[in-house]
């Protein structure tokens, strides 16, 4: 269906042979090849490990940026919580090294105090080096609080361990704690997205479900929400804690020596300008590989799934050279991606080395001449370490938000999609419709441009089956659609039992309506569990019942798991046709008072068919009934037929009267039916009206 | 064990790249491993000895190991990189080549979908894990025992902290995962759980909303989204505590060092530089076996891979095929199958049993039968997707079996039930049937396979684009492109798999008719579930559990074959009542 509105301007000019109703018929299909393709993209979490999936860049950033942490907009307080348990912990986090450096310093003054005589004061033993012309020890000796003689003080030490290991224990509990609790907040606010996009999917009408790929509005309710949710999980408490990071161990360098914290700031824009230029440059090469993998598992894809025609055809050789040329492109590229991104972390490596070895130096001769202790100059090597981290994961993190909020931004697009018209139900029916369906003057299109179904009237009578034949595209599974209210109409009424359908609630007027569709949806569940969902409460004795009715009942019996066959998406264990037979048991069950069927047999064979027919009819009885078939020997013996030809109805009768016109119908029946008259005969038909029919086809 | 072994044999090629991995990873770590050492000395014999000399030489040399180890880290990565890609991409061409010598059975017995996933994913899993291993895993090793040589060259006094600081970390971090793991895993199909929901309200639209299922969907979803969200909770709860705890370990072996370190100082066993090198050291090797457990994360998942890409490696193909032409090719078309029986492993009866006709060229042999006859198994057999258990299947007097793939091509046209049409254009799609066809050739068979008129409406005609699959034409119309296409290779044989069904029934007339005119002396054997498809043929087999019921024309078969009188009488009475 999609592909009728993006290619709408094909569609009007093709005569009779529209694309219309093949489309639909194909839905399954397409439906399954969809799901093939969306199998072996590569997923989100395949991709960050390969760096990333192509980039996804936001529309809009920060509108949707805000809207996405309006998110969490209930759990205001906590999140405030959460914030100032970053803050705390990155604050003892950034302040501890500095601790660390003093019990260094009081190792270290200790040892050098053990070497000096007691009993002097430093200022003494500071004279006493000059005077022996060690110059250099006593400029050393100048910065530090040595007391002479004194070991290590163990006292000293020990408190300041204590007190290091407090700051770190409180930051790590904090830390844990914000997580915990960012973790409880942001999981609630995707459980309430989640829940909304279910209740919107609820809300869209149809149209919307028609006009878009089903991938990517599956995409949009899966990999979009997972991706949310990642980024409020990860890129948020992280970006938070980085930057804290980042400005706390700054501000600290600065406070234990600026002149080193200068130093350890050029150490900045040099990762800057690596990781910008290897950056940019392996985003590329990242493209280009996710290109050439996309590229070649596109060929894959089509060789193995299309094998059978490429054997046939003898293109065995060509896909295989194809196959090398492709597999020999990835490798190209992605050994550059690899390799390029690779770099990044040895690069960055060796500016953290570089700058370690330059505050080593320089801290070294600053300790030396006593402007600085050792105790500084240990705590700024960890500060200068730790600085490099918070920055790379900034950078990540960033990403990762840029990524959140792009999928945010595409699934508020579904969250913002326009609604079916609300209920404005004003009647009920009673508990037992008659099923009296009128069309009056109906008027429908999907798209303005497009006409469908112009100025249609009709009507049903109770417990009568009306057939709608018609060349594919005539718009027979778009007037049964408006019976269900599928599409809201663009003029004229339907009326069921002389109320206007949009007078009652959707629900009130689909649970009297069974509807069996030519695409056999069945659920992920076993056969009898979906037999049962025509009626929720129905015992497995009626389940049953309406199986045996329906044919479904000879093959499940046949399955070793019988009833309890689970059937999978790709519907392995039964053919098209059964499925086709459990969507009417499943109809069969719901026991409705009025029963469309629409193309509900096509895959089921002939002679089966005639079988179910048989159950349809006794169905059929006291109901009225919508059947549409290609096949016209299933509609024979409807009450009225239909045919409709580009969104009219240019016949209506019974097979008789329709056969004695020699229209439309005649055509088709001919078309048909051709040698007919020995299958009549032999089957003891009583019809005088068949036609015989030999060799040339009757179409003119 | 797959994984290993599989890995080993993809590898050995590169067993020259992974050494120099190894010597550069090596000489990376030590000069790494060297950097701390130096800055011992700063201390101890530069600043506490007011040394300015020595601490500029010193520093020096550390630029010099900085500019090696840097050196030696890129380069090591250039050949992790190389290797590992490489090795993805021969294990890609493995399977490629695979499956393509399997036979359509040996093929479906995996299913597409299923190889597809191990020729892309599987392989990328395998391919990622051996970079992370050659970039990351060789040098953790390394790192742990070259750190704690260094470690206890420079105090063997404290060496119980390595000991005792090690396994901490490792048992910790270890303990999470172990944890984590089987809930992630959880947590994936919970994942799967509720897009296989959200997926079959999407596709199931109609019918959900046809039976007022909302609140049952609803509520199946609720329960979904109940069980992701508590799983995400615990999954979250769990990794939260990961990173307090691996700070609060590293931090408790700082003050450890510090503290017994600064007893060792204050007795004279150690220096003060080497309290300071020793520290840098535990942390080293501490980040080490952080990175060492993280990536045994990676294992059990590249190892079912691994055992996936394997199985399809280890398929022997039953089928053989020749590679250079043993005979010549059929010259005409005439289609013998001799006491055919063919039966799917394992099944307890045969697809098809004990099967003779003959299908003369120029002539139309249809096959007609009810669902699961084996119409279609009996189709494949003449282009060989399958072979016969028993009996044989003949072109022209020749055995296929004896045919080269590409003579069988040249030979016989495949129209299958589901036809596949491949990305690209119209034209490059029709043009598999013969590659040297001009475009005039092209709308000939589009004409003569009722094609021409969409593909004329078409916005680009011959070069309109065709999605993967053909999934932007309709049914009908992939039908006929795909007619159009085997028309192109005017093979000897043509053999159509119900390849009119989708299209309306005055179509498949008027393309029936068309098709008489063109076909001239090839076969064509023509598979059909609608009667008014064959009426005309100059021969109906009637296929009824695998065996031929009946064989004639359509009146013979009339008057006196009850199968197909019943077949017959299905689709053309509809009196049931």
């Amino acid at each position: 269906m999609a592909r009728r509105m993006r290619n709408g301007g094909r569609r009007s000019s093709v005569g009779g042979d529209t694309v219309i109703d093949e489309t639909e018929k194909d839905a399954a299909s397409d439906g399954a090849g969809e799901e093939f393709a969306e199998e072996f993209v590569p997923t989100e979490a395949d991709g960050d490990m390969f760096g990333g999936t192509p980039p996804k860049k936001p529309k809009h950033f920060w509108p949707s940026a805000k809207r996405l942490f309006g998110l969490l907009r209930a759990e205001r307080a906590a999140m405030l919580v959460v914030v100032a348990l970053v803050a705390i912990s990155v604050v003892l986090t950034v302040i501890a090294p500095k601790i660390l450096g003093m019990a260094m310093d009081t190792i270290f003054n200790g040892i050098i105090g053990a070497q000096l005589p007691a009993g002097l004061t430093l200022d003494q033993v500071i004279e006493q080096a000059r005077a022996n012309g060690n110059g250099q020890f006593a400029d050393m000796l100048q910065g530090t609080s040595v007391v002479p003689g004194e070991g290590i003080d163990f006292a000293v030490l020990g408190r300041l361990i204590i007190v290091v290991l407090a700051m770190y224990t409180v930051a790590s509990v904090l830390m844990w704690l914000q997580g915990y609790l960012l973790n409880g907040l942001v999981m609630r606010a995707v459980y309430g997205l989640r829940q909304d996009i279910e209740e919107k999917l609820n809300r869209l009408p149809l149209s919307y479900f028609d006009t878009r790929q089903r991938g990517d509005l599956m995409s949009r309710v899966t990999n979009d929400v997972d991706n949310i949710q990642a980024a409020l999980q990860q890129a948020f408490s992280q970006l938070v804690q980085s930057v804290l990071m980042v400005v706390g161990i700054a501000a600290m360098m600065f406070i234990v020596s600026w002149q080193l914290a200068l130093i350890a700031l050029i150490a900045l824009p040099l990762s800057g300008i690596i990781a910008g230029v290897i950056g940019v440059r392996s985003q590329k090469l990242f493209t280009a590989q996710w290109k050439n993998t996309g590229a070649l598992n596109g060929h894959i894809e089509e060789s193995f799934s299309g094998q059978d025609i490429v054997r046939a055809f003898g293109r065995d050789r060509e896909m295989l050279e194809e196959f090398d040329r492709r597999n020999e492109s990835l490798f190209k590229a992605s050994f550059g991606a690899q390799f390029v991104s690779g770099m990044i972390m040895p690069s960055m490596t060796f500016v953290s080395y570089l700058s370690y070895v330059l505050i080593a130096v320089v801290g070294g001769l600053r300790v030396a001449s006593g402007q600085m202790t050792l105790g500084d100059a240990t705590a700024f090597i960890q500060y200068s370490r730790e600085f490099s981290q918070p920055i790379g994961q900034m950078a990540g993190m960033a990403n990762m938000l840029q990524s959140g909020v792009a999928s945010a931004e595409r699934t508020f697009e579904l969250l913002d999609a326009d609604e079916q018209q609300p209920e404005t139900a004003t009647a009920t029916l009673p508990a037992r419709t008659d099923g009296r369906v009128e069309f009056q003057h109906v008027t429908f299109s999907y798209d303005p441009e497009h006409p469908l179904i112009e100025d249609l009237s009709f009507s049903a009578e109770p417990g009568h089956t009306i057939a709608i034949v018609g060349p594919t595209g005539a718009g027979k599974t778009t007037l049964v659609n408006l019976v269900m209210r599928f599409y809201e109409l663009t003029g004229g009424r339907i009326l069921l039992d002389g109320v206007d359908i949009t007078d009652l609630s959707r629900h009130d007027l689909r649970s009297r309506i069974g509807m069996v569709l030519q695409d056999a949806w069945l659920f992920g569940g076993t056969i009898r569990e979906n037999i049962r969902y025509g009626r929720l409460d129905a015992t497995d004795e009626e389940v049953v019942e309406a199986a045996e009715a329906t044919m479904v009942d000879r093959f499940v019996r046949q399955l070793p798991e019988g009833y309890d066959t689970i059937i999978d998406a790709e519907g392995g264990s039964v053919s098209a046709g059964e499925r086709q037979l459990i969507t009417i048991a499943r109809a069969f069950l719901a026991n409705p008072s009025l029963l469309i069927l629409d193309e509900a047999t096509s895959s089921v064979d002939t002679r089966t068919e005639l079988l179910v027919q048989h159950a349809m009819a006794a169905l059929r009885t006291d109901r009225t009934s919508f059947v549409i078939a290609h096949r016209l020997s299933t509609i024979r013996d409807a009450d009225t037929i239909l045919v409709m030809q580009q969104g009219r109805i240019v016949e209506q009768g019974d097979h008789e009267t329709l056969l004695e016109r020699r229209g439309a119908y005649y055509d088709l029946y001919m078309s048909q039916f051709r040698g007919g008259e020995e299958a009549d005969t032999g089957a003891g038909a009583p019809t005088g009206a068949v036609p015989t029919l030999t060799g040339t086809t009757s179409q003119t | 064990m797959a994984l290993l072994s599989l890995t080993l044999r993809a590898a050995r090629p590169y067993a020259a790249w992974i050494a120099a991995v190894v010597v550069l990873q090596l000489i990376a770590t030590i000069a790494a491993l060297y950097l701390p050492s130096l800055n011992a000395q700063i201390i101890d014999k530069g600043i506490a000895s007011g040394d300015l000399e020595f601490i500029w030489n010193t520093g020096m040399l550390m630029l010099t190991v900085c500019l090696v180890q840097a050196a030696a880290a890129i380069t090591a990565i250039y050949f992790g990189a190389r290797t590992a890609m490489a090795v993805g991409r021969d294990l890609r061409r493995w399977v490629y080549r695979k499956v393509d010598s399997l036979s359509a059975l040996e093929v479906n017995r995996f299913g597409a979908a299923t190889l597809i996933t191990r020729g892309t994913n599987d392989v990328q899993q395998v391919q990622m894990l051996v970079l992370m291993t050659l970039n990351f895993m060789v040098s953790t090793p390394i790192m742990c025992i070259g750190g704690i040589i260094m470690a206890l060259r420079e105090d063997l006094g404290l060496s119980w902290l390595v000991w005792v600081s090690v396994p901490t970390l490792a048992l910790v971090v270890g303990v999470l995962v172990y944890f984590l793991m089987p809930l992630f895993r959880l947590m994936q199909d919970r994942i799967d759980g509720i897009n296989g929901v959200l997926r079959e309200q999407i596709t199931g639209i109609r019918v959900v909303r046809a039976f007022v299922r909302e609140p049952f969907e609803s509520d199946r979803y609720r329960r979904a989204n109940k069980a992701i969200t508590d799983v995400s909770v615990k999954v979250g709860n769990l990794f939260v505590l990961m990173f307090p705890a691996i700070m609060m370990i590293l931090h408790l072996a700082t003050a450890a060092v510090l503290w017994f370190g600064g007893e060792r100082v204050d007795a004279g066993e150690m220096q003060v530089g080497a309290l300071t090198a020793f520290l840098q050291y535990l942390l080293q090797i501490l980040m080490a076996v952080m990175m060492g457990v993280f990536m045994v994360m990676m294992i059990p998942r590249a190892v079912v891979c691994a055992e996936r890409i394997d199985e399809v490696l280890r398929t022997e193909t039953h089928q053989v095929v020749p590679e250079t032409e043993r005979v010549p090719s059929p010259t005409e078309g005439r289609v013998e199958f001799r006491n055919v029986t063919f039966g799917y492993p394992g099944a307890e009866r045969p697809v098809l049993d004990d099967v003779s006709f003959v299908a003369e060229p120029g002539r139309t042999t249809a096959i007609i039968g009810s669902t699961g006859a084996g119409k279609t198994t009996l189709v494949a057999l003449v282009p060989r997707l399958y072979d016969p258990q028993q009996g044989e299947v003949t072109i022209g007097g020749v055995p296929v079996a004896e045919l080269t793939r590409r003579q069988l091509a040249d030979t016989v046209a495949l129209v299958p039930q589901k036809p596949y049409l491949f990305s690209g254009t119209v034209a490059s799609n029709l043009r598999v049937g013969d590659e040297h066809a001009s475009d005039d050739d092209l709308w000939e068979a589009l004409r003569v396979a009722q094609a021409e008129d969409f593909v004329r409406d078409m916005p680009k005609g011959l070069d309109s684009p065709i999605a993967q699959g053909g999934s932007n034409v309709s049914g009908g119309q992939r039908q006929r492109l795909s007619i159009a296409r085997a028309l192109l290779a005017k093979p000897k044989v043509y053999l159509f798999d119900d390849s009119f069904s989708a299209l309306d029934v005055t179509t498949d007339a008027r393309l029936r008719e068309a098709l008489g005119r063109v076909t001239g002396e090839a076969a064509l054997i023509v598979v059909a579930q609608r009667v008014s498809t064959i009426v005309d043929a100059d021969r109906i087999i009637v296929l009824d559990g695998g065996v031929i019921v009946g064989s004639g024309t359509h009146e013979e078969l009339l008057a006196d074959n009850p199968t197909y009188q019943e077949i017959v009488e299905s689709q053309l009475s509809a009196e049931v009542v």
